[in-house]
């Protein structure tokens, strides 16, 4: 569960989030908000990558300020490009990466690899190069790649957006089987209308906080009237 | 060595890759030492060996040496012109088996088994201050981000093609120097979210962004959206 308290962020001279207190306890969060809204400062603040100016985020209890590297073992973070976040050349290698990081190795690395390829269809390209995949295998492999590591929650900051519809979907599908808790930044409504609950932010408010269809209501009534 | 890994399980693919580097270093050494074309001969059948058991396709193996074919022409010419001919013809050859038994390594060695064999060469620098583990990665990921740069490259000459500017060195370079930078902030975010700590720790077990720092314009607009 991820506790957020009187926080506050400033960038230099300009705020980007203000008095927010939010418990995200539900399995399917989504975020919404327009561009520069503030929603992916928000995003950051969960695992730890941004620290708040103010205010305290807790992760099943832990600082994120205190205890960043725990923090992050618990709360996976998948980015909107995955060039940006495959780090490793071969498919398999880039899986590796963050298992090593956190001190897994020799059968436990190989079962658990195996197992995100064969859960993502992506077996048949274990030694592949990441730079032929498609845009739809590179989002797959960012995922399988924080899923590796066994978080409890995962992030995803708008991982459809450079994606075509047929991957959007497929990527869809797969988050929703997912058993961990999702946070979903996006701008992409269709994506959250089955989820527990959707935030609405605007200029770093929390303007909107309900079950989708109230919820994405007010958000689109926001940027009709913007 | 960007895509050149052939997966294959042989004997040959199975060796470590400190092994393989030495065996390299060990057939450069005897290639001059040994100076005649007899022994070049020896040394080019034995690296035809280690080709036919890696079970690397002919053309994969030539293909090796087509980077290097402008130099080794300009080498035999220099050589045909001011020297002998034939000399020359040996100095290429001899450069061709060097090559191509180098070629061998990145073509049998994964990227993270050199780079693991990278970071134990370099343990030793630890005494004067150098991570290996960070150089080792730095080395993997120019491997891995080469591709993406050459990508963004080709988007950059065709907008600008398209807004009917045609081949200008420094207006491509400018832009991808600039969109480098801010890909380097997002990967070094997404190496934080992996576990792996980018920045050294002050008194707190975080690499993090906070309102104390000064973070780089591009690392504000990607956080703000």
């Amino acid at each position: 569960m991820i506790e957020i308290r009187d926080v506050s962020h400033r960038f230099e001279e300009r705020t980007v989030l203000q008095d927010l207190n939010l418990s995200l306890r539900e399995r399917r969060i989504a975020v919404v908000g327009a561009n520069g809204s503030g929603k992916s400062t928000f995003a950051r603040l969960l695992n730890g990558l941004v620290v708040p100016g103010s205010g305290k985020v807790f992760v099943d209890g832990l600082d994120t300020k205190a205890k960043g590297r725990e923090v992050r073992r618990r709360v996976g973070f998948v980015f909107q490009n995955p060039d940006n976040q495959i780090v490793y050349p071969i498919v398999e290698e880039d899986l590796a990466f963050g298992l090593r990081n956190i001190g897994i190795s020799g059968a436990e690395l190989k079962e658990r690899i195996d197992a995100e390829l064969a859960r993502f269809g992506l077996t048949h390209l274990r030694n592949q190069s990441a730079h032929l995949l498609s845009g739809g295998e590179k989002q797959l492999l960012a995922i399988a790649g924080v899923l590796v590591m066994r978080p409890s929650c995962i992030v995803f900051d708008e991982p459809t957006t450079m994606l075509d519809y047929r991957n959007k979907r497929m990527i869809a599908r797969f988050v929703s089987d997912l058993e961990q808790q999702v946070i979903m930044v996006t701008h992409d409504i269709e994506l959250i209308m089955d989820y527990d609950r959707v935030i609405v932010f605007d200029e770093g408010r929390v303007v909107a906080d309900d079950r989708p269809g109230t919820a994405t209501q007010a958000y689109i009534q926001r940027m009709s009237v913007a | 060595m960007i895509a050149a890994f052939h997966h294959a399980e042989t004997p040959v693919h199975r060796l470590r890759p400190g092994v393989k580097i030495a065996a390299v270093f060990m057939g450069a050494t005897l290639a001059f030492v040994f100076a005649n074309w007899i022994a070049l001969a020896i040394l080019a059948s034995g690296v035809l060996v280690l080709y036919v058991i890696a079970r690397i396709p002919p053309a994969l193996a030539l293909a090796q040496i087509r980077p290097a074919l402008l130099i080794l022409v300009a080498i035999f010419a220099l050589h045909a012109i001011f020297d002998d001919w034939l000399f020359g013809l040996f100095v290429v050859a001899r450069l061709v088996v060097i090559i191509v038994l180098a070629a061998l390594v990145t073509l049998t060695t994964r990227v993270s088994e050199m780079v693991a064999a990278l970071e134990i060469g370099l343990g030793p620098a630890r005494h004067i201050g150098i991570d290996p583990s960070r150089v080792a990665l730095a080395v993997a990921m120019a491997i891995r981000f080469i591709p993406v740069i050459a990508t963004q490259a080709a988007a950059i000459r065709e907008a600008q093609a398209a807004r009917g500017l045609h081949r200008s060195f420094v207006a491509i370079l400018v832009p991808l120097v600039i969109r480098s930078l801010r890909m380097a902030d997002s990967v070094a975010e997404a190496l934080d979210a992996r576990g792996f700590e980018t920045k050294e720790r002050v008194g707190k077990d975080s690499a993090t962004i906070d309102s104390q720092q000064k973070p780089s314009v591009e690392a504000v607009e990607r956080v703000v959206d």
